[in-house]
């Protein structure tokens, strides 16, 4: 043996540094951006020019994108499960409704940051109490916090037009130049430019190292607990933020739609975003891009097909994409993006 | 004198009618290596989680370094240097070995409460975590999803992530529970090797790895504490052999 060097020291120590690196990589990594994470952009880009027809639709499907982006912070990420979200979308849309109504102040960006500090609070306020439950005890009060919602909005009609709405919501110009047409093009790319920001903000903060707490939470509450973390305050700042999310999504509904009823408020709208996320799967950030596409398309599709059936192809749908994932919480779609190079490994 | 790294005075814990702690009192001094020792059912794991805090004391108080920490919650508990390993692995099981022990040191320093920068930029909490596994001959393992190890190799990260909340007082309930003996000794590595400085008390069915580690034994039976003592003492207490280790040698001829 060569006495001068101890046997096997070198090689031990590389390989110890290529563990190493190896490791760091994938944290180090995982946030990088990609050329496959530019295709639901270019996608969306391209539908204004390939069907200027359809862009009602397109402005509504970038918003209940956004609204299954603030649905999968919570869900997909921090394990939340909730059957009442319609409650942010909802306060965002009568905050950015009223502020133009009844303030007199149509500006449509504060408007949006109007909503989003509504939402804000009441999801602040709300999950300080709500999230000290989980499970079906959490499943029920968010749907019982959101039915109340929507009868105090009954019982202040004079304030908030009851289910008759508030109508005649008109914003002004964007940034004071562009206005609206009637084929809904100027909404669709003031929504994408939304959607746009809201996602580049959830990525930073679902791999921040708060994220990772909040994916700590969802993989075992127990376990951080016992590494000291206010386990609480981070879920109660995930939903804030969420739904801050939802009240924006909420405030574009209210400022392309002209009108807002307590609809928004519906079980129908917790159920159909929940839907939407666990079609295009939890947990990878772009699962509410696919499955709110798929569900809008699907749904105006099928409506024409068949006016009053179309929930069940919709219906069918999700059975066969549950039924595909049953022996994994999220998404197979979310496996196919990972192949992709998007979002975070298993 | 210093006061005790721990000290339990006269605690109690009832589930209705059902007393799982009774009256229990003791203290182990800075770096001692105490074993809690007692048939199932004796209210071991109970007795961890009042320490920690898990579970709130019927009565009686619980004192950490002179302090007293009885109203404190888990997490506040943890802050002042409790840590403690669970009976049955309580991991992030789809995360990967460093972010598992990445998360005991963010939640450690407060990185946790950063939501903007790229957890993989937080260079002084990464480098500290893979010196951690490389001292714990983990580091091979540091980029697999733990679900994906060896059951004995799971044992290591679930102490691995105690260790690396960097405790004055570490918990460790039957930390080779369930690790085939073949893997054994990567528990008992870890444990022989443990600093000095951190006080520890061990649950442990496995009396050869209570005789080798502990220098002083609590023995529990029905919720009290029937006598403590050095391992000597013990082995020779009659009344300890009744209860606990007379089960046991039968266990091993049988």
């Amino acid at each position: 043996m060569d006495a001068s060097k101890p046997p096997g020291a070198a090689a031990v120590s590389d390989e110890i540094a290529v563990a190493r690196a190896h490791a760091v990589a994938f944290l180090a990594r995982r946030d990088r951006y990609r050329i496959a994470e530019a295709l639901p952009w270019i996608a969306a880009i391209a539908a204004f020019f390939i069907f200027p027809n359809q862009m009602i639709l397109g402005g509504q499907t970038l918003i209940m994108i956004l609204f299954a982006l603030s649905l999968d912070l919570i869900l997909g990420y921090a394990g939340i499960v909730t059957l009442g979200h319609a409650a942010y979308f909802g306060l965002g849309a009568y905050a950015a409704a009223l502020l133009i109504t009844d303030l007199h102040w149509s500006e449509p960006l504060s408007g949006l940051a109007f909503a989003a500090l509504a939402a804000a609070i009441g999801g602040f306020l709300s999950g300080l109490i709500l999230l000290r439950y989980r499970g079906l005890a959490l499943l029920v009060l968010t749907l019982s916090t959101t039915i109340m919602l929507q009868q105090l909005g009954n019982l202040f009609r004079d304030f908030t037009g009851g289910y008759d709405g508030i109508p005649g919501i008109n914003i002004a110009p964007l940034f004071g130049y562009f206005d609206y047409d009637l084929y809904g093009h100027t909404y669709y790319l003031y929504c994408l430019g939304v959607v746009f920001v809201a996602f580049y903000v959830v990525r930073r903060i679902v791999y921040s190292p708060f994220g990772q707490a909040l994916v700590g939470i969802r993989e075992n509450v127990a376990r951080m607990h016992a590494l000291g973390s206010p386990v609480h305050w981070r879920l109660v700042i995930a939903y804030t933020i969420s739904a801050a999310l939802a009240g924006i999504a909420g405030a574009l509904f209210a400022q392309t739609n002209t009108l807002v009823t307590l609809g928004v408020f519906d079980f129908d709208q917790s159920a159909a975003v929940l839907m939407m996320l666990i079609l295009g799967g939890a947990g990878w950030l772009y699962g509410g891009f696919v499955g709110a596409t798929l569900y809008m398309v699907l749904q105006n599709e099928l409506a024409k097909l068949s006016p009053e059936f179309w929930q069940f192809g919709i219906g069918a749908l999700l059975v066969a994409v549950v039924l595909a994932n049953r022996h994994r919480a999220f998404g197979r779609l979310a496996r196919l993006g990972r192949a992709l190079g998007l979002g975070a490994k298993p | 004198m210093t006061a005790p790294a721990l000290e339990i005075r006269r605690l109690q814990r009832s589930f209705g009618a059902l007393t799982v702690a009774n009256n229990i009192s003791f203290a182990l001094p800075h770096g001692g290596r105490y074993a809690l020792i007692g048939p199932n059912g004796a209210g071991k794991t109970t007795l961890v989680n009042l320490i920690t805090g898990r579970l709130r004391a019927s009565a009686g108080e619980v004192l950490l370094d002179g302090d007293e920490i009885t109203a404190l919650s888990q997490a506040a508990r943890t802050r002042r240097g409790i840590a403690r390993t669970f009976q049955v692995n309580q991991l992030f099981r789809g995360l990967t070995v460093l972010e598992n022990v990445y998360l005991a040191i963010g939640e450690r320093t407060n990185t946790c409460n950063r939501l903007w920068r790229s957890a993989g930029k937080e260079t002084a909490v990464l480098d500290e975590a893979l010196d951690h596994l490389e001292s714990l001959a983990l580091v091979g393992d540091a980029d697999k999803a733990v679900r994906e190890l060896p059951y004995g190799r799971q044992r290591l990260v679930e102490i691995a992530i105690a260790l690396a909340q960097r405790p004055k007082l570490l918990l460790l309930d039957e930390p080779a529970a369930g690790v085939p003996s073949s893997e054994n000794h990567l528990i008992l590595d870890v444990i022989s090797k443990l600093d000095p400085n951190i006080t520890v008390l061990i649950i442990e069915h496995d009396m050869d790895l209570v005789f080798r580690f502990a220098n002083r034994i609590i023995v529990l039976v029905a919720g009290e504490v029937l006598t403590e003592g050095s391992p000597e003492e013990i082995s020779a207490d009659e009344r300890v052999r009744s209860v606990y280790l007379g089960e046991r040698r039968e266990d091993r001829h049988g």
